[in-house]
């Protein structure tokens, strides 16, 4: 079956397209594209008109909580699939802090089993690098890694014994696969909440100091410099971490790093008297000069990619004491608009960058294939209406919890149509079961 | 006639300086009748007073349990050592079973910030925070003020020092805010670990600023207030500073220090007082009128509060 892609704009920096054009698929391939102005058709199959709609390799979020298993109350691969379907996503990477915990081969193999069978969404998965998380001694991440993890993290902690972290990145070098770290100094920031600072004083939360990542970052920058051992900071949260990733990348060394969407858009300054615990994240949100520094990082493209660090939780977690309360908000089903609304619609960021920090170093990070737009490639794709206004509601998500930030959020833009091998996961806005 | 421009208590700055001022002299009449053989009032009768208390404080539970019986409000106490959630309920639940129970009044007492918030947000009763984590102590702060009041006749150009852990303080919260507020010139002196990371936001907008040192003597000799706060002890293994003797040495009151301030100056403490930490000795005993005062004060000024935000009105009735 054929399926022909009319009126579209295709964005692929990758190849250097930018133009209005036709795009066939078959057999989960890019089997046609349209030249400039010239028109296709099929003599049989669907046709879809995305008229008005851009069109791009699909989107990769490289660190998601999928939940699944041991927290299906929270999410699961199912309704993490459809999330990301609805967020525009088309590959996800499930973070291993689950129940039981992703560290052996066949937790792995479980997780891609049970995945296939879920949903249509690519579920990548990362094992740990230390044993049940614990920051002790070594996951079998050669077990892991020939069943199909594509990255290993302790992500929700980090590595405390700096002698461990050494072994474990001389460890996974061997692999190709990158580390990606959470990075927090756990003397440092003990049980802070909220970003060390006027907040935390004035709200009487302990705080949660930017010095606790950033020594970490400088830690781990310098084990990748004596390893080689390709470095992916996690989430990162300020001015002087992202400084010293740019000075990282100076030396040439493999270090890349993400931001959420909730650190770019959102402040420690959003936090109020009424305690508000989606506010609630692991880094904190940080100060505005942070918040600014880290957009244009990542539009200068200091900052690789965006990732949402999507932590669902149920609503009777969050609904408790700020101090009580777990940590995170859920941020599939919001990037993609956040991104078009405070920056491509602002004209901060040209929707060519957006498809390269969304979709392609996700996936030079994780070394998987590339996804382009050119015959021949495998048809993961997202169909972006960017003129659709709409107004983020408890009620509006695919993710079985609603514990977002951003509820009450006015965007613009949004996924319309997305394609993974092929399929659609997501049809006018509504996913494909 | 007046009465408070706000529903619940949480924080000081819930108030303006004319709410501050209606309960301070509110307090003041209470106070003559606490000072009666029967001190009893029915102002309050058949009205339900809720003390919600999460975190043990015998002393500010026992002063909101006399002034609700002053005024002859049933006092309930609810009290549970551990948090809610250890029990299964949270405070959400809890706080829905609170209002069902239709009670007119609650004060919780608990050590997260931001919980008295959640109890406006699921109950009807007006809600006082009695001590909510580091965050607030509203009441504390009020019957400081009415101490500092009736001792120099108003707060206007005080200039307070406040000595001790204003990191960890939930009465430096609503303190600092009410003399900021009120045009008093707040100093903060403590060791820089005891200092919180942005003291500036502790004051209030639009009040006087607040200073920070590390030097006591330094500053001592232009107090009229030296309001010293208690070291909790059970955070010292957090090793703020080395030791006792050396915080008591750097930062307490003694009988050589007291001879630095000025002869009209008072010696300050929420209670209980660590003797030898904070105040040696010999500065208990000189100050302790003043700190039994800031006791019975509170008793007055709950019962103000409670009776205010009850509606009751300045001319003595209670709508
Ligand atoms: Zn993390």
């Amino acid at each position: 079956m054929a399926l022909l892609l009319k009126g579209g704009r295709l964005i692929d920096p990758a190849c250097k397209l930018d133009r209005v054009t036709d795009i066939v698929i078959r057999d989960g391939k890019i089997v046609e594209l349209g030249a400039k102005g010239k028109k296709l058709s099929i003599p049989k199959g669907t046709e879809i008109d995305c008229t008005g709609c851009i069109i791009t390799p699909g989107l990769v979020d490289m660190h998601v909580h999928l939940r699944d298993p041991g927290y299906e109350y929270k999410e699961d691969l199912a309704s993490g699939g459809a999330a990301a379907a609805k967020g525009g996503f088309t590959a996800v990477l499930g973070m291993p802090n689950t129940k039981p915990i992703i560290d052996t081969g066949s937790r792995v193999r479980a997780v891609n089993e049970k995945a296939r069978e879920a949903t249509r969404t690519k579920i990548l998965v990362s094992g740990s690098l230390t044993s049940g998380l614990k920051g002790e001694a070594l996951s079998e991440m050669g077990d892991m890694h020939a069943a199909g993890a594509v990255a290993f993290t302790d992500d929700g902690r980090g590595v405390q014994d700096n002698s461990l972290m050494l072994r474990a990145m001389e460890y996974v070098k061997q692999f190709g696969a990158p580390v990606l770290t959470h990075c927090q100094d756990e003397e440092l920031v003990a049980d802070g909440v909220v970003n060390e600072g006027a907040v935390s004083t004035r709200l009487g939360l302990a705080g949660w100091p930017a010095l606790g990542e950033e020594l970490e970052i400088a830690r781990d920058i310098a084990l990748c410099e004596l390893t080689g051992c390709p470095l992916h900071i996690q989430h990162i949260s300020t001015k002087r971490g992202v400084e010293l990733v740019a000075s990282a990348k100076e030396k040439g060394l493999p270090v890349t790093c993400e931001v959420t969407p909730h650190h770019l858009f959102l402040s420690e300054e959003n936090l109020d008297e009424t305690y508000n615990t989606n506010f609630k994240m692991n880094p904190p949100l940080r100060t505005e000069a942070d918040r600014n520094f880290l957009v244009d990082a990542l539009v200068k493209g200091t900052i690789d990619c965006v990732a949402t660090d999507h932590a669902p939780h149920a609503r009777h977690e969050k609904s408790l004491e700020f101090e009580l309360a777990p940590f995170g908000t859920t941020g599939l089903e919001t990037a993609l608009s956040l991104m078009v609304t405070h920056l491509v619609d602002k004209d901060l960021l040209d929707w060519d960058v957006l498809v390269e920090r969304m979709a392609h170093a996700p996936r030079r990070i994780l070394a998987l294939e590339a996804a382009k737009l050119k015959v021949g490639a495998t048809a993961d794709l997202t169909v972006i209406d960017p003129e659709i206004i709409w107004t983020v509601t408890p009620d509006c998500f695919e993710s079985k919890s609603n514990n977002s930030a951003f509820i009450g959020a006015e965007l613009k833009g949004r996924a319309r149509h997305v394609f993974v091998d092929g399929y659609a996961t997501l049809e006018n806005g509504k996913v494909v079961a | 006639m007046s009465s408070l421009s706000t529903q619940h208590v949480l924080a000081l700055h819930d108030l303006n300086v004319s709410d501050i001022n209606l309960i301070l002299d509110t307090a003041r009449s209470f106070k003559e009748i606490n000072e009666r053989p029967i001190k009893k009032l029915p102002t309050l009768r058949g009205r339900t007073i809720v003390n919600f208390f999460l975190e043990p404080s015998t002393r500010t539970r026992v002063s909101f349990e006399i002034a609700a019986k002053r005024l002859s409000a049933d006092g309930i106490n609810f009290s549970s050592s551990g948090s809610a959630t250890s029990k299964g309920e949270s405070l959400i639940d809890t706080a829905k079973t609170l209002d069902a129970m239709n009670c007119d009044l609650v004060i919780i007492r608990h050590k997260y910030a931001g919980s008295p918030y959640i109890l406006t947000q699921n109950m009807r009763a007006p809600v006082i925070n009695g001590g909510d984590g580091k965050h607030q102590h509203p009441t504390q702060a009020l019957l400081d003020l009415y101490t500092m009041r009736e001792h120099f006749g108003s707060i206007e150009g005080l200039k307070v020092g406040i000595v001790g852990d204003i990191a960890h303080s939930r009465v430096c919260g609503s303190l600092i805010e009410g003399l900021s507020m009120l045009g008093a010139q707040v100093t903060l002196i403590a060791p820089p670990t005891l200092l919180p990371v942005a003291p500036e936001v502790l004051g209030y907008p639009g009040g006087t600023p607040v200073t920070c040192t590390s030097d006591l003597e330094s500053v001592l000799p232009e107090l009229d207030v030296a309001y010293m706060l208690r070291i909790q002890l059970e955070r010292i293994e957090k090793a703020p500073f080395p030791s006792l003797r050396e915080y008591a040495r750097l930062f307490g009151i003694n009988t050589k220090r007291m001879a630095m301030m000025k002869p009209d100056a008072i010696i300050m403490h929420p209670g209980p007082v660590n003797r030898g930490v904070e105040l040696s000795s010999e500065a208990v005993d000189t100050a302790k009128n003043l700190l039994l005062y800031q006791v019975n004060a509170g008793v007055a000024v709950r019962m103000a509060l409670m009776y205010l935000l009850l509606g009751g009105d300045a001319d003595g009735t209670v709508s």
